[in-house]
């Protein structure tokens, strides 16, 4: 009898622990959400409800409407070039690559190894300055290739993560495949490439998100408003300087954060697996 | 006669042509074709060029004028905001990256058994993670933290206070919303050390207990050093990021109040681009560059003290 009430009080301090700790996590998201549902004079009227008195839709119509002329329509349609076209290239090069990297015993294959395993601890900050002067010296400025061209050289990140992935794949399926007549480009578009998609899920999820959120490359290449995304757009929205209208703002975030949300959603699994798995995320 | 010869020629060409496409020298050269190609575009070139840059003064419009080291006496001698950028950079590393492993660490333990409710919990403490570096986020934290905003309205309401604080105009607290921030994103790091703790033989707490050990011993004894390698992977890596953290800082507190949240990558994005001072910006990066280097060294020459391998070597 003493035990399992023991165990009861047990369950219930472990449950209660973790749903106070998990609202304390959840807070600020759910704070944002309902903001962006609050009439202007509400919003610092007890500014911390989670309840808005009465649901404002408002918020979205103005913010939608954008600034500068341009409205968001343009700013995710921006980013949505940027990101599928550079995911595309991200997971289709890495993919490549890490067979590459895998399964063929090239000479130099070591050596070159390293440089890329390297190349995941350089801080970006070292590039950006070359970077920048070597767009601006194609005229890339003011567009979308230097966001999206670099993408298409592979990423070390997701070569490694795939690579990964194909050393669990048995390699004698590619010895059966090699004996039937197959060259090494046919087994790897025919015998591995479909055996990795879920690798590549994950690749493409979390490329999705790095590009969705990316700032600073816009902020270094893009300066012609109706070229920017949304990350950018939101940044100049809010500037403290120029907007008041803190409700439209929020409304704005909130819709900036849909697809990310969206995509969590539809591929949670892939998501957690691809972090446990390569151990490497930050 | 002259055309035999040179079918003959073209198919002894095109047989040696493939066995050199399907060698292996071969293949795995154009396999890797991309990602070499763009090491030396986007990496190697980039790297040499920034270090030749750190030794000039260039502006972009004119070109670039080589003035020796001097950058670099400028930036160790009497650039105090460079000083200052390292100090707070240095702070907040060495805050946020153990506050979050220990997070990520501690909240794992809770979800390691799996009860009733877990995966829900387990994605709820995720979801900070996924949006954490987006603008939308920090534009939502500077709200948070704002004057009118909703700690303070908290506060108010709980009767702590009379008068809205502002969080982000005072240099004591600024960087500690910053800090918050990151720690708050202890998702990724935790789905890592839950996915560790898995792999834990029960072997190892059976024997630990027969020994006598309690669960806080075993924790110490086993957990703790089965999740070295995990630990030291995202000690480097974590602490890399913090290094170049930038967007949250520059949308939050731009740097500011008075530069107490001057995180070094603001610093030479200022510099760089604010002022188009390349060379001196190319300079600030080669040092950050270095710190790393040595930052990663140290910690793995030290790996070898602490960090735990299994027989199995994973790379």
């Amino acid at each position: 009898m003493k035990a399992s009430t023991d165990k009861r009080t047990k369950t219930f301090v472990y449950h209660g622990t973790i749903l106070v700790l998990g609202f304390f996590m959840i807070y600020p998201v759910l704070w944002l959400i309902a903001s962006s549902f609050k009439d202007h004079s509400e919003i610092f009227v007890n500014a911390h409800s989670l309840v808005p008195k009465r649901l404002h839709f408002g918020n979205y119509i103005e913010g939608w409407r954008g600034f500068g002329r341009i409205s968001f329509a343009t700013f995710f349609k921006n980013s949505f070039i940027i990101v599928i076209l550079s995911t595309i290239g991200q997971v289709m090069s890495s993919a490549v690559v890490a067979y590459g990297f895998s399964r063929i015993k090239f000479k130099g294959r070591k050596f070159w190894f390293v440089c890329m395993i390297a190349t995941l601890m350089l801080p970006a900050q070292v590039l950006i300055i070359p970077q920048y002067i070597l767009f601006n010296k194609l005229g890339w400025l003011n567009s979308f290739k230097p966001l999206i061209v670099p993408s298409y050289f592979g990423m070390p990140f997701f070569i490694f993560m795939i690579m990964q992935f194909i050393q669990g794949i048995p390699t004698e399926l590619d010895q059966s495949a090699k004996i039937d007549g197959c060259g090494k480009y046919r087994i790897f578009f025919v015998i591995i490439l479909p055996l990795i998609i879920p690798a590549l899920i994950t690749s493409a999820i979390f490329s999705f998100y790095w590009k969705w959120e990316d700032f600073l490359g816009p902020l270094l290449y893009l300066q012609k408003t109706k070229l920017y995304p949304i990350s950018l757009a939101l940044k100049m929205f809010s500037d403290p300087a120029a907007v008041t209208n803190w409700g439209a703002m929020f409304a704005m975030s909130v819709l900036s954060l849909v697809p990310v949300f969206s995509i969590f959603v539809i591929f949670q699994k892939y998501l957690v697996e691809g972090i446990s798995t390569s151990g490497l995320k930050g | 006669m002259q055309t035999a010869q040179t079918v003959i020629k073209t198919k002894v060409k095109s047989g040696l042509q493939k066995a050199t496409f399907e060698s292996d020298n071969i293949a795995g050269y154009i396999f890797i074709a991309p990602w070499l190609l763009g090491f030396f575009i986007f990496t190697i070139f980039p790297i040499l060029s920034s270090f030749a840059l750190s030794f000039t003064k260039y502006d972009i419009l004119s070109a670039p004028v080589f003035v020796g080291l001097q950058n670099y006496k400028e930036i160790f001698l009497t650039d105090e905001r460079f000083w200052k950028a390292l100090t707070v950079t240095f702070f907040y590393v060495i805050v946020y990256v153990p506050l979050r492993l220990s997070f990520a660490l501690a909240v794992a333990m809770l979800f390691r058994v799996n009860r009733r409710g877990v995966s829900v919990y387990r994605t709820i403490f995720y979801i900070p993670s996924i949006i954490g570096g987006s603008v939308a986020v920090a534009v939502m934290w500077r709200q948070l933290f704002g004057v009118d905003g909703a700690l303070n309205s908290i506060l108010k309401f709980l009767g702590i206070i009379d008068k809205g604080f502002g969080w982000l105009g005072n240099p004591g607290t600024a960087i500690w919303t910053l800090i918050l921030l990151a720690v708050w994103q202890f998702g990724s790091p935790m789905l890592i050390f839950l996915a560790g703790l898995k792999q834990i033989p029960a072997s190892l707490y059976e024997a630990a207990s027969i020994d006598g050990a309690n669960k806080w011993q075993q924790f110490i004894k086993v957990t703790i050093p089965s999740l070295t390698p995990i630990i030291f992977f995202n000690l480097i890596m974590q602490t890399i990021n913090g290094f170049m953290a930038f967007t949250q800082c520059y949308i939050i507190t731009e740097g500011g109040p008075f530069d107490s949240t001057l995180f070094y990558a603001v610093y030479l994005f200022e510099k760089s681009f604010k002022f188009y001072a390349m060379g001196y910006g190319s300079a600030l990066a080669w040092i950050l560059l270095v710190i790393i280097a040595v930052f990663t060294g140290i910690v793995f020459k030290s790996s070898s003290y602490w960090v735990y391998y299994e027989s199995k070597e994973k790379w």
